[in-house]
């Protein structure tokens, strides 16, 4: 099982319907899975050809692997609105940066709830303060 | 100088609360020692051979009096008393303890200072020339623009975890002393049509495998530049490789994709990224500006330093040596040398930091600056204070007059610090000085870099010295190899290896055998070290370290 971070703390997965991984979707797929190392561009053209897409969860391997956040500044910039999701070895110090980057949400395994309990991520639910990117590009 | 605005200042004292809170989660294991470690280094701190080290960002190397004193009382509330300044215009502390860190941290916020993104896979303390605002043949004060890309990289959400380290270096003069050609991103002010902008220079860098950079923009507006770097490392970031880190750094990307390659991707990068900045960071550029207006130069006359100019031979050979021309003809631009001869380039006793403070508070307009070669800059003073500055410098030990002559090397801290080293680096930097020394050749010898590294990661900039020396272990002992006619200038070169190398003992009467071979066959005192290799090529250097030494020993 797995937890789900938002600013509000730890939740349950309310995401219902199958993530299938991005080579497998067709019509109809809601929700897909893209690892870490996607070509943002194929990635885009990928996404603006599945009108049905309602999530996408991209994958971080490992937390010292910064990928993820420039995949999700990229599907964003590219227009998508739809849900988007970490998940993996994301640490509760990376949250700000998950959501600054365009992330809605983060999904962690219940070791690492355990190990970094709820507390710990609220800590670092403020993302909006002390933003330096907002500030310059306002 | 910049002054924190409250946002800054805040942003600090956040960034020392969520340290603060990550060391406590270390030790209560919500924290693995490998999750903690790129938090550690994106906050400056180093687990080093004998203990951690403390590595202190000096933005641009520029630095008022009061931030000077809080750097020596650092050193002597919580380290050994003295401090490193390092090639990328830092400071380092090699002997703190863990626990005293966050206290470190917030005795550097009460002078608007920190420790953030000097190490880890982040983007790097952006580095300037440290002659900026001073320099005679400059064209615009790159700090200004250097801060606008402090601010805009500090805590980046998307480029804390990148493939590897991210440096960038900003030039404003024609005259290149920020080694732009040698970094991730090397940004050079340039006008065009009146309008100013920069070459964007990608890719360069030093290490183990060093490269020269290469221009992928000729010219940046530069209301688009913070657009441009992002779309070059955002580029980085996914392009980048993971799987060595020994090729992670952009200098591979570029190598492996070609220039033409990543152009084309940073070009629609920067496509999307641009109508994100919508002006706020202009203005805030305008904002920092201003804060970068040079003080109102003194009126005064100039006699007494002609008069000592003309009586003292010490004050002569050190003004000749360690001034550079200012701007404004009446002032001059003043090197303290940290390479006083025997002693550990870069270290400064806290007292003598103090000292530093007090002569740019009494005659500096209370700046002060480091260099990346590792010594510290009056960036203006008036002519007629320079006798008594000399003075208080002599007596703090800081009178060495030697900048940019054979002694005035850089040096790694090598095998006497780092985990890393493969040979000492600061002991031969010091036999050589001292060699030279007594040899009382050092000013004829003229305008001579030596940079020295202890291991294949090049942290003393070997390849780009003119005669540069690596330190390696073969097979248990020390092997220094030498390299010539590296240049970081605007003349960017690397090194070519002269050939086998030398052991601990033969490496310092090998320098001296090269620079005899350039003394001998120089045209003229006017012909640098430099200059005679270019003309000459490496074989009477090569006859001088290797046929004179077998010659000595039939």
């Amino acid at each position: 099982m797995s937890v789900i971070v938002t600013d509000s703390g730890f939740g349950a997965d309310d995401w219902a319907a199958p993530v299938v991984p991005m080579e497998e979707a067709g019509p109809g797929t809601t929700a897909v899975a893209v690892p870490s190392d996607a070509e943002p561009l194929a990635l885009a053209d990928f996404v603006s050809a599945q009108p049905d897409l309602m999530m996408i969860r991209i994958n971080f391997p490992s937390h010292a692997d910064g990928r993820g956040f420039t995949l999700a500044r990229q599907l964003r910039l590219a227009g998508y609105e739809g849900r988007l999701r970490a998940e993996g070895h994301v640490i509760a110090d990376q949250y700000a940066m998950a959501r600054r980057s365009g992330f809605d949400e983060v999904e962690i395994s219940d070791e690492l709830a355990q190990r970094q309990p709820e507390d710990q991520w609220l800590f670092r639910a403020d993302w909006k303060a002390h933003d330096y990117q907002s500030r310059l590009r306002g | 100088m910049y002054s924190y605005s409250d946002f800054d200042a805040a942003f600090v004292a956040e960034r020392n609360r969520q340290f603060r809170a990550q060391v406590e989660r270390r030790l209560d294991g919500s924290l693995t020692e490998d999750e903690f470690k790129p938090l550690r280094l994106m906050n400056g701190l180093y687990l080093q051979l004998h203990a951690y080290m403390l590595r202190v960002a000096i933005p641009y190397g520029t630095i008022s009096a009061r931030q000077m004193r809080q750097l020596a009382h650092i050193a002597e509330t919580w380290d050994k008393g003295y401090g490193h300044f390092t090639t990328r215009q830092n400071i380092q502390y090699n002997w703190p303890r863990l626990k005293d860190v966050p206290e470190m941290l917030d005795a550097l916020a009460e002078v608007q200072m920190h420790a953030i993104q000097t190490s880890g896979n982040t983007i790097r303390n952006v580095t300037a020339d440290h002659f900026a605002g001073a320099a005679a043949d400059e064209v615009e004060d790159p700090r200004p623009y250097a801060e606008l890309i402090r601010q805009w990289s500090t805590d980046h959400p998307e480029f804390q975890f990148l493939p590897r380290k991210f440096k960038v270096a900003v030039s404003g003069s024609e005259h290149d002393r920020a080694v732009i050609a040698f970094h991730d991103i090397g940004l050079r002010i340039v006008q065009k049509d009146g309008q100013t902008g920069f070459e964007v220079v990608v890719g360069g860098g030093l290490g183990r495998t060093p490269m020269i950079g290469k221009v992928i923009n000729s010219f940046v507006p530069k209301e688009d530049l913070l657009a441009y770097i992002e779309a070059i490392v955002s580029v980085y970031n996914l392009l980048g490789r993971r799987d060595n880190k020994y090729k992670a750094r952009i200098k591979i990307t570029v190598h492996e994709h070609g220039i033409d390659d990543i152009r084309e991707r940073v070009e629609a990068r920067y496509a999307q990224i641009r109508p994100t900045f919508e002006g706020a960071d202009q203005q805030m550029l305008g904002a920092i500006k201003s804060q970068f207006a040079l003080p109102k130069f003194k009126q005064a006359a100039t006699d007494a330093y002609d008069s000592r100019y003309e009586n003292d031979v010490l004050f002569r050979s050190w003004a000749d040596t360690n001034l550079t021309a200012h701007r404004d003809a009446d002032h001059s631009i003043v090197t303290i040398s940290l390479k006083k001869h025997g002693a550990t380039p870069g270290d400064a006793s806290a007292d003598q930091m103090r000292a530093m403070a007090e002569l740019a508070e009494l005659y500096g307009y209370d700046e002060l600056r480091i260099s990346h070669e590792q010594n510290v800059i009056l960036p203006h003073v008036h002519k007629s204070d320079l006798p008594a500055v000399y003075d208080a410098l002599r007596e703090a030990e800081l009178a060495t007059a030697n900048i940019g002559l054979v002694s005035d090397i850089i040096a790694c801290p090598g095998m006497d610090y780092c985990a890393l080293a493969t040979a000492r680096s600061i002991p031969i930097a010091q036999e050589i000085a001292n060699r030279f020394d007594e040899l009382k050749m050092e000013h004829d010898i003229g305008h001579l870099k030596i940079k020295i590294s202890g291991c294949i990661n090049a942290c003393g900039h070997h390849h780009v010295g003119h005669i540069g020396i690596l330190g390696l272990d073969r097979g248990g002992v020390e092997t220094y190899q030498i390299t010539l006619g590296g240049d970081g200038t605007e003349g960017a070169a690397l090194g070519t290896r002269t050939g086998p190398g030398f052991s601990a003992e033969e490496i310092v009467p090998a320098i001296e055998r090269l620079v005899e071979a350039y003394m001998d066959h120089r045209e003229g005192p006017d012909e640098t070290f430099l200059a005679a290799y270019r003309r000459l090529g490496m074989e009477p250097f090569k006859a001088a370290l290797y046929e004179d030494a077998r010659a000595e020993a039939a």
